[in-house]
């Protein structure tokens, strides 16, 4: 696998890893701003589903109908839409793009559940790999109270039950995230990951990052020019706007 | 991993198979009919279930597009034609994997016999036809276990042609593969991409030495020719049984 930079394409992708509770969403958000303040060509994948995949997904949670193997190749074809419909072209033309999780989350998360970890990576491979991986590295403990603290309601697949770790779901979940943080510290190297220290205090974090991400890419390269022209004069005002409604997106 | 090494039945996963399944557990027997819309592929299957039920073995089938997790969705996608390719090749091994788990290795280790209307062979043949890279297919597909047989009747595409608008006065979009953008003409498309698909399964026959049936002669005569093979598969069941 290789990174985008190294497969030639305009645009640079940058993703953030680590547990739910190690804060890389908002520092990822963080980064987005800065990089829509210097002007650059910047947009944040929330990922988007495509309706089709959305549902088949969503019913077999629901019914709890996925096994392993399923439940790893149902969010493989997922990504693949998200890849192929919407990265792709955006690295085509340019752009940086922010991702909140890539395919490691897969990788970790489908290791556990007892897929081969040869056979997942095999499946993504499809994908090239971040220009930059950011992995935010908590203790255990302190992403788990940041997520359990308030006591939510824990799905059965986010926590781990299909694995028959234990009944109670809190526990459940306390075991599954300790598993999936062994896996991310086993890709940091593997991956490259750059390792941030997430139980240190925001800012600080939010300062290093924009750092290495300034020294990994070069920014000015990626700047927005001046406005788009506007479309031909012959077309009628419905579509122009229907044209500029999408633009927006 | 010692899954994916022969067992005395010969059972094996291609790849690594699936998590906590023992290939050595699966004591039925999986034949696999292959081949084009038209082929009389279908045909072919409801006679031998009738065969093989009235010998008094219990049979199970699966096919294409008939799990309970994706079959719905995989229907919708394709009448809009709005995934792109690696995409739509993942949703279609998702539905496999789907029956291979719930169907196909719970009746084999029940001792039935599945009849599989196309198998990996078929997914495998479209994707390659379409530009998907053999050895990423083969990695996705190691979940699938190894049929005891596979027949691909092979038809002309001339004669797959006339079969088809002789059945509906019309070609389906799919199997003309108009997605590739071949030709504008669904005729013209058709024989092309039936040609690619042929030439395909010629290369897949190379790796997974499977029965080519010759598709061009009366129903009877390839009939009898499929339950001569299956009788071997089922023998050899009778002689492991009663080892």
């Amino acid at each position: 696998m290789k990174t985008f930079a190294e497969l030639n394409f305009p645009g640079r992708l940058i993703a953030v890893e680590g547990l739910d509770g190690s804060g890389k969403s908002t520092q990822i958000y963080l980064l987005k701003r800065w990089l829509e303040a210097e002007g650059i060509k910047v947009y944040f994948s929330e990922w988007n589903s495509s309706e089709l995949v959305k549902s088949a997904t969503s019913k077999g949670k629901k019914r709890e109908l996925l096994t392993p193997t399923t439940f790893s190749l149902i969010h493989c074809t997922d990504f693949a839409d998200r890849y192929e419909r919407h990265l792709l072209p955006l690295l085509r033309a340019g752009y940086v793009v922010l991702c909140d999780r890539y395919a490691f989350t897969a990788f970790a998360r489908d290791t556990v559940r007892g897929c081969p970890p040869d056979w997942v990576r095999g499946n993504y491979s499809f994908a090239a790999l971040p220009d930059i991986t950011f992995f935010f590295k908590t203790d255990l403990e302190v992403s788990l109270n940041r997520i359990l603290e308030g006591r939510p309601k824990l799905k059965f697949f986010e926590a781990g039950m299909d694995l028959r770790l234990s009944t109670d779901p809190y526990e459940s979940f306390r075991i599954f995230q300790g598993r999936i943080l062994e896996q991310y510290v086993t890709m940091s190297g593997e991956f490259n990951f750059v390792v941030m220290d997430a139980n240190e205090n925001v800012e600080k974090q939010q300062v290093l990052v924009r750092k290495i991400v300034g020294e990994k890419i070069d920014l000015k390269k990626f700047r927005r020019r001046s406005p788009l022209p506007l479309p031909p004069a012959f077309q009628p005002p419905e579509v122009k706007e229907q044209e500029e409604d999408l633009a927006a997106v | 991993m010692s899954a994916t090494n022969g067992k005395k039945n010969g059972r094996r996963f291609f790849g690594h198979g699936i998590p906590r399944v023992k290939v050595e557990d699966l004591a039925g027997k999986l034949i696999v009919v292959e081949g084009a819309d038209g082929s009389g592929r279908s045909t072919q299957i409801a006679r031998l279930v009738d065969w093989l039920e009235t010998g008094g073995h219990p049979t199970v089938q699966v096919g294409l597009k008939r799990s309970t997790l994706v079959s719905k969705e995989l229907e919708k996608a394709q009448e809009g034609n709005i995934l792109s390719r690696t995409t739509l090749s993942l949703f279609y091994a998702t539905d496999f994997a789907d029956q291979l788990e719930n169907i196909i290795l719970p009746a084999l280790k029940a001792g039935f016999i599945v009849l599989a209307d196309r198998y990996i062979y078929t997914l495998m043949a479209r994707d390659m036809v379409r530009g998907m890279d053999e050895g990423w297919l083969k990695n996705l597909y190691g979940i699938a276990v190894k049929p005891d047989a596979v027949f691909y009747i092979s038809v002309q595409p001339q004669e797959l042609v006339q079969r088809n608008l002789a059945k509906s006065a019309t070609l389906d979009y799919w199997e003309s593969g108009m997605d590739l953008g071949l030709s504008r003409d669904m005729f013209d498309s058709f024989l092309k991409y039936q040609t690619g698909m042929q030439g395909a399964f010629r290369k897949l026959q190379k790796t997974y030495g499977f029965t080519i049936v010759d598709g061009n002669r009366p129903v009877g005569s390839i009939t009898k020719e499929l339950r001569k093979k299956i009788r071997l598969v089922l023998a050899e069941k009778e002689i492991t049984e009663s080892d």
